[in-house]
């Protein structure tokens, strides 16, 4: 094979006077705080939205549904798109222009690809509270708890340990949706990775060291929860199978 | 303590309780009895509003739990319910059980309510199971736990719906033995169970349920010596000799 594999050039000076290598870091520092960040805004919106989509309200169940089908069924990339571009000229021009001036890309990258994860949370949440007997409920409605207390004390944290497998799948993939994110400009670990290559054609390399990243990330992820499993597990109770995330 | 009167419900089009109506007076012990479909479930959990009825009234202790305006949670922390089930919490200790809505609920101190769900559980015989999780516990221990949970909130009085019926049956008297030791003490019970050896012993009233409706309301003597309807004496031969 012709191809000139060059391991150091990662230690080599680049343009703007840094190494190769902290480029890698910078877009892997970004792809981190996107995800965790995006991650957040997941879990609290798809909370709330799967406890709306079981509550005896109708117009509560409602809104919810219509949020899943919204931004489940539309890509990932198309979303962004629309937070990006259309979004701005379609709210007042006074807002719309601080989206487009002011406002820091990451935090419309942040909120879009959060927003579509809430929708798969939400999914999960839901799924979670329904797989639970109607008896829970009642006995804490019984004991005098609100509806709210119910699901904050009795049916969100069995909820929770029983959808934990499926969120932990969804906590990896957001390291992975995260990619996409570099087409609205933010200088995370696939941008960098893009740069490089046009930069050097060291691309063999700087393929096996990004694929090496973001499996680290997911992986670390996966254990993160892992773990988390076991921590939350119930004594004498057997939801699910044996501790460890589904990958 | 809690009048029903006139108590209809439907599921649709489909009639589940026809015009109910019956009282539970202060430290009275009414069992509630019928074949299964009968709608005795559903109204007991009407009296605490854990069920919406369309028709009537349920008056317990003067709050009238069909009124919008009525606090339900205020009102259910004053009424006892022990499930089928037991329904215990399966993610708390069973001391978290006994505590967890006497502190959010009545606002008492942790050391308050842990002191009162530990008394709870001695007089049940389950002070040494505190720091278990119910998942460890037998089906007769985790009702025992879970009357003990009811009663932790002082309530004015219970309601039983089948709470021996998801038990084997070397399990039963445990849970019954509490459930006598509580009628005897003047607690005011509305129990639906088919155990008609507690209903001989500490009920002053039985109703008889068939098809949703009351058919037979009457003293406990007089319910087993002699009922009047015939779909409660085919049900009484059928319960009782086998």
């Amino acid at each position: 094979m012709d191809y000139h594999w060059d391991w150091l050039f990662f230690f080599r000076e680049t343009d703007d006077g840094l190494k190769y290598y902290d480029w890698i870091l910078s877009g892997l520092g970004w792809t981190t705080l996107v995800s965790l960040a995006s991650l957040a805004v997941a879990l609290a919106l798809g909370s709330a939205l799967g406890v709306m989509r079981t509550t005896p309200k109708r117009w509560l169940v409602a809104i919810g549904d219509a949020y899943v089908d919204v931004f489940r069924n539309i890509p990932l990339i198309v979303q962004l798109f629309m937070w990006f571009f259309v979004v701005p000229e379609l709210v007042p021009d006074s807002i719309g222009m601080w989206m487009k001036q002011d406002l820091p890309y990451v935090v419309i990258a942040v909120v879009g690809l959060g927003l579509y994860t809430a929708a798969r949370i939400a999914e999960q949440v839901k799924a979670g509270i329904n797989s639970l007997s109607r008896g829970q409920r009642d006995a804490g409605l019984a004991l005098g708890l609100t509806e709210w207390q119910t699901y904050r004390h009795v049916r969100l944290p069995m909820a929770y340990r029983i959808v934990l497998p499926a969120m932990t799948s969804e906590a990896m993939n957001i390291f992975k949706n995260s990619a996409v994110t570099y087409a609205v400009g933010i200088l995370e670990l696939y941008f960098q990775y893009k740069q490089i290559i046009e930069k050097t054609s060291q691309v063999l390399e700087i393929t096996i060291v990004v694929t090496l990243a973001y499996f680290a990330l997911a992986f670390l992820m996966n254990r993160l929860l892992a773990f988390v499993e076991r921590r939350t597990r119930v004594p004498g109770l057997i939801v699910g199978g044996k501790g460890g995330g589904v990958p | 303590m809690i009048e029903i009167r006139n108590v209809s419900k439907w599921y649709g089009s489909f009639q589940v309780l026809t015009d109910c109506t019956t009282n539970v007076k202060k430290s009275e012990v009414v069992v509630v009895c019928g074949p299964s479909g009968s709608g005795k479930s559903t109204l007991i959990k009407c009296v605490n509003a854990l069920e919406p009825f369309q028709k009537g009234s349920i008056v317990v202790n003067g709050v009238a739990v069909e009124n919008p305006k009525t606090n339900l949670p205020k009102l259910r922390a004053q009424v006892g319910m022990v499930f089928q089930n037991f329904e215990l919490f399966p993610h708390m200790t069973i001391t978290e059980n006994l505590t967890i809505a006497q502190i959010k609920v009545l606002g008492r101190s942790r050391e308050q309510a842990v002191d009162k769900g530990l008394k709870l559980l001695d007089r049940v015989g389950l002070k040494a199971q505190a720091a278990k999780y119910p998942g460890q516990l037998s089906g007769g221990q985790q009702q025992r736990v879970a009357i003990a949970r009811a009663l932790a909130m002082d309530p004015i009085c219970m309601l039983f719906d089948e709470p021996t019926s998801a038990l084997d049956p070397e399990m039963i008297n445990e849970v019954l033995d509490v459930m006598v030791q509580l009628a005897q003490e003047g607690m005011t019970m509305m129990c639906v169970t088919h155990e008609m050896g507690f209903a001989r012993k500490v009920a002053h009233r039985v109703i008889f349920m068939d098809r949703g409706a009351i058919v037979e309301d009457a003293p406990k003597e007089e319910f087993f010596g002699q009922p009047r309807s015939e779909r409660a004496q085919n049900f009484l031969a059928k319960i009782l000799h086998h």
